[in-house]
């Protein structure tokens, strides 16, 4: 085994992962650090050019208000996430986020205009853009911002060090390149975790070849969440995981087909079950008061759908792209506009699909599929943990100090505008929880936020903090233990030799260890299984959760004999440590939260239904014990600062 | 296997230590065999399809096979990305070929300004102004509450 050297990066701002929040970070950090003779550096798992989830690029820009006010913006998020939701952090990035789209223009993204030149709507807060070089551009502006000496792409990092003296403020961080052999030992006075979801905590619905084609990125691997929670942060509503419906298998966007186009959708059948939910009497009744108000949520929308596939047999459901193209193009004049408007609406269609799913144009292609001449079929996800979408899992940050009510004001802050719970530690993008629907704009709006506040944290505690060197060392023989574990325990077993091209990774059976994949497979089955994921049609009790609590312990346990063979396993190795992270505080949020309140998302087989009275004025936060690896559960309030009249739709 | 490399195309970038697939791939899944200077996807099943790979190779090396476990065999998309475009030429099983050409951004590569032209505004580290506001906003001042 290669020798491992250390290197030492001291800084007084860290952003740790540079996505779009990330780079929001950079672009705003990299003034006000100017400005304030403050260190600013940058660290990437990958390259920052196509690094995140916008890294393939995006149809769509979903989050920019236009005309609308931080109240429309906040009314719709309520309503979307069954009343669970921070009015501070919402309105905050709403009141901002125009700004950003603004600057995105600048740097070069198209923006679809119209002929008098303006933006073109997909639905009331989404913009249609040419998004292929999306996150090159904007990680453009980021680099620039930040400078080239400042950025260190390729190096994962894996713990946050606490100071020495303060167990409650960070003063380091601790990775590995996952190219050369070295340890990276970050030191600072405050740093930004915006490293992104989870993806594979659940099993997905392609589990061969095709397991790589989540509908959210594979290299997601729930950093955020676990950087900040063993730190000590308290975490909020880790039970929130979001499930999108899209074309089956190939996870292609739906969006403007169901806001563009306008098509419709049906059972097996032809049930329209969105019609029939909402109208008198239907399935959306049972879920006052958002099953009763347009736009349905989300996990309702879901919900409807998976009542026709599980209970009733009816499935699949059918997107009827036919009839919406027909539809669209009937009301062209002649002929001749006919072909032109189909041409038009056949390319915006692909477009959708080639600027952020190319496997959707695959498989259409590969099946002979033509939108315009029969319907294709949806399909609801496996579970995915993402702060920015539909979704709100995260940690519990504090808001803007101008946005609160007195009495919020004790609740949601605490000195610096997205600082978690520990002092110097802030967080974006999908690392923040109960601030949803910022997607790929108010993720970056979110990292400007938190970069000019953590600016103002290292110029207001301006003493580096020192972390203990004794725990350096031991991390630095644990992130490397499972290069040791192979090369001890590799000769045991013997490993058929084919005449393979090239030196592929081949699954060892060896009872001294496990690879990471087979930890990942043994994660997602668990979490399926127990803990409603596809595979349960997803249901859970107190029954399967504390099943799946048992199963997790064991699994943990193992962990510690994760073997790799080079540094890009030892990566994987690591990330399964982060996705049993998030996957046992999942696990306990859902135990705790004793009701339904997001049907479609998942459903608590013991408590079926939505209370309101016991659970819908509170947020369900954690916080974990590193050293004695143990959660705490409890509650904080939901207070809203504005009152909605109406809610404004999509 | 999702995507990969054709043999007689790839020149593994040419004796630098690190191909462009390499550096670009969000994750870390492409590698260089040295000894015959062709790279390879080494982790197929976890690969997004993202086409960074594709899109970044110089040599046209890379190409997608779609994901044998759902994927029909015979079709492919293939980009071709310049500085301001992209055309696709998405081929059928059946044989329909289709092209599209989107723009992918309008200004120059490098030229992405982090304050987007707006400038400095006037805020300080104390209030809650970006550093761009009020004029990125192109409003008069920025939204709080009781607004």
């Amino acid at each position: 085994m290669q020798e491992f050297k250390t290197v030492e990066v001291n800084t007084d701002l860290l952003i740790i992962g540079a996505g779009m929040a990330g780079c929001g970070a950079c672009v705003e950090g990299g003034h006000w650090a100017k400005e304030n003779n403050v260190k600013l550096t940058v660290v990437d798992k990958a390259a920052m050019e196509r690094s995140g989830a916008v890294g393939m690029g995006l149809s769509a820009i979903n989050q920019y208000q236009g005309e609308n006010t931080p109240v429309d913006y906040l009314s719709y998020v309520r309503q979307d996430l069954m009343g669970l939701c921070r009015d501070d952090l919402v309105m905050d990035i709403s009141r901002h986020v125009n700004g950003s789209v603004h600057m995105f223009e600048r740097f070069g993204l198209p923006i679809w205009l119209d002929a008098d030149g303006n933006y073109v709507h997909e639905g009331r807060w989404q913009l249609m853009i040419n998004g292929e070089s999306y996150k090159a551009i904007v990680a453009e502006a980021g680099k620039t911002a930040v400078g080239i000496d400042n950025i260190i792409e390729r190096v994962f990092v894996l713990r946050l060090l606490l100071d020495k003296n303060d167990k409650n403020k960070v003063a380091g961080a601790i990775g590995f390149s996952v190219r050369d052999p070295e340890i990276y030992v970050f030191k600072f006075k405050a740093c930004i975790v915006s490293s992104g979801g989870a993806v594979h905590v659940f099993r997905p619905r392609s589990t061969g070849e095709g397991l790589g084609r989540a509908w959210y990125p594979p290299w997601n691997a729930g950093s955020s969440s676990y950087l900040t929670t063993t730190a000590g942060a308290e975490m909020t509503s880790q039970e929130v995981v979001f499930i999108p419906a899209r074309f089956k298998d190939g996870y292609g966007p739906v969006g403007a087909w169901f806001l563009l186009f306008k098509a419709s959708a049906t059972s097996a059948t032809g049930f329209n079950y969105m019609a029939e939910g909402l109208a008198e009497g239907g399935e959306l009744h049972n879920w006052p008061p958002y099953g009763e108000v347009k736009p349905i949520p989300t996990c309702l929308r879901n919900h409807l759908m998976m009542i026709e596939c599980y209970r009733k047999g009816d499935g699949p459901i059918f997107i009827h792209t036919d009839k919406a193209i027909a539809k669209i193009a009937e009301q062209a004049p002649n002929e001749k506009a006919y072909k032109k408007e189909l041409k038009k609406l056949e390319a915006e269609a692909w477009e959708d699909f080639l600027d952020m799913t190319i496997s959707q144009a695959i498989l259409w292609a590969a099946k002979d599929v033509f939108p315009e001449e029969g319907p294709s079929e949806i399909m609801p996800s496996e579970p995915y943990f993402i702060g920015s979408h539909s979704g709100a899992s995260g940690a519990w940050v504090s808001g803007p100090e101008d946005i609160q009510t007195e009495e919020s004001k004790n609740e949601y802050f605490w000195g610096y505008n997205r600082m978690t719970t520990v002092k110097g530690l802030f967080a974006a993008g999908d690392g923040v929880g109960v601030s949803s629907h910022k997607f790929s704009s108010g993720s970056f709006t979110e990292g400007r936020i938190a970069a000019k506040a953590a600016v103002k944290f290292c110029v207001e505690n301006s003493e580096m903090p020192e972390f203990d060197q004794a725990e350096v060392d031991k991390f630095k023989e644990q992130i490397i233990l499972p290069l040791k574990y192979y090369e001890a325990h590799k000769n045991y077993t013997t490993l058929g030799t084919t005449s393979k091209k090239y030196d592929l990774p081949v699954e060892e059976v060896n009872p001294n260890y496990i690879t990471p994949k087979m930890a990942m497979f043994r994660l997602n089955k668990i979490m399926d299984e127990y803990v409603a994921g596809w595979g349960s049609q997803y249901n859970c009790s107190a029954v399967t959760l504390n099943i799946a609590l048992d199963l997790l312990k064991l699994l943990k346990e193992d962990l510690s004999k994760l073997a790799a063979r080079n540094l890009h396993e030892l990566m994987r190795c690591w990330e399964n440590v982060h996705r049993t992270q998030i996957a046992e505080a999942h696990t306990r949020h859902k135990l705790f939260r004793e009701e339904t309140r997001w049907p479609g998302y998942y459903y608590r087989s013991d408590f079926k239904k939505m209370d309101e009275k016991k659970w819908g004025k509170v947020f369900v936060n954690s916080v974990y014990d590193a050293e004695k690896d143990e959660f705490t559960m409890l509650t904080r309030p939901i207070l809203h600062l504005v009152d909605i009249k109406e809610v404004v739709g999509m | 296997m999702p995507s990969f490399v054709i043999d007689e195309k790839c020149d593994g970038c040419k004796g630098g230590d690190k191909t462009a697939c390499m550096y670009i791939c969000p994750n870390d899944l492409m590698v260089l065999d040295a000894d015959r200077m062709k790279a390879y996807n080494s982790e197929p099943d976890m690969c997004w399809e993202c086409y960074n790979c594709v899109k970044i190779c110089p040599t046209q090396a890379i190409e997608v096979r779609g994901y044998a476990d759902f994927t029909p065999l015979g079709a492919s998309v293939v980009p071709m990305r310049g500085s301001e475009d992209i055309m696709w030429t998405v081929k059928f099983r059946g044989g329909t070929i289709k092209r599209f050409k989107f723009p992918i951004r309008t200004t120059p590569e490098g030229e992405a300004k982090p304050d987007g032209g707006f400038g400095v505004g006037s805020g300080t580290l104390s209030d809650q102004l970006l550093f761009t506001e009020p004029a990125s906003l192109k409003a008069d001042k920025l939204w709080t509450l009781g607004d």
